[in-house]
């Protein structure tokens, strides 16, 4: 089974764990990401996360196969959800289990860290004043102003 | 003319009204084809874009060829 997974709504840890029971292993750490109720002065009332599920994936098991090689570690996993989640939900989970308790927390920083920066997953925010907008998004942040992207343009 | 497959998410995908559509072009490149899509399209400004090319990040000049697949990456905001 693929060490990075998308699942529709909330994730459920124990789902997972089985990929990371080894009696080798005398550390399991972990991180759960959680929908909270205000984001950059806005109170909000759900989210949506959409993801480009087949790149998403090659992308998050990259990041696993990274951390397996630059930690001491045995066995890490990583689920994000996707679709609509309420307050609360978890979002996203993170599992490594390892030999010893420090490289297990090294990894698990390490592969929450890049799947926030690198996998190609996209949060919308409903908020309470009934407004929403995408997370990240320039244009829905202010009014736009259309240029290329900065890519494009030689940056 | 080759024939492209672009698919859209997230704010591009709510401004184009698509998920996906194909189209004839003569665009070399994937910037070529950026160009030509946003004079259909209008593409808002969602900061820096990156582009996959057949399920893998690729690059601005990267050659097209037909019946690729390209996708048009906004700014993420996983977990």
């Amino acid at each position: 089974m693929s060490t990075f997974r998308f699942v529709r709504g909330s994730v459920s840890p124990t789902d997972h764990l089985g990929s990371l029971r080894d009696q080798a292993c005398g550390g399991y750490v972990s991180f759960e990401g959680w929908v909270r109720n205000h984001n950059d002065g806005h109170q909000v009332q759900r989210l949506e996360y959409e993801a480009y599920e087949n790149l998403g994936v090659k992308e998050g098991e990259r990041i696993i196969d990274e951390a397996l090689e630059r930690f001491q570690i045995e066995h890490a996993v990583c689920v994000h959800a996707l679709g609509d989640l309420a307050l609360g939900d978890m979002a996203v989970w993170v599992g490594v289990s390892s030999h010893h308790r420090d490289a297990a927390f090294g990894a698990c920083r390490y592969i929450i860290d890049e799947v926030k920066h690198r996998v190609p997953i996209w949060k919308k925010e409903h908020y309470t004043d009934g407004d929403s907008g995408w997370v990240n998004c320039e244009a829905c942040a202010s009014a736009a102003t259309r240029s290329p992207p900065a890519s494009v343009s030689g940056g | 003319m080759k024939t492209i497959r672009i698919e859209y998410f997230a704010a591009l995908r709510e401004h184009t009204g698509l998920s996906s559509e194909e189209i004839a072009t003569d665009a070399q490149t994937v910037d070529q084809l950026y160009a030509e899509l946003d004079g259909r399209h209008e593409f808002p400004a969602l900061g820096q874009l990156k582009v996959a090319v057949n399920d893998e990040f690729g690059d601005w000049q990267s050659g097209l060829a037909d019946g690729d697949l390209v996708v048009f990456i906004p700014p993420v905001a996983g977990g």
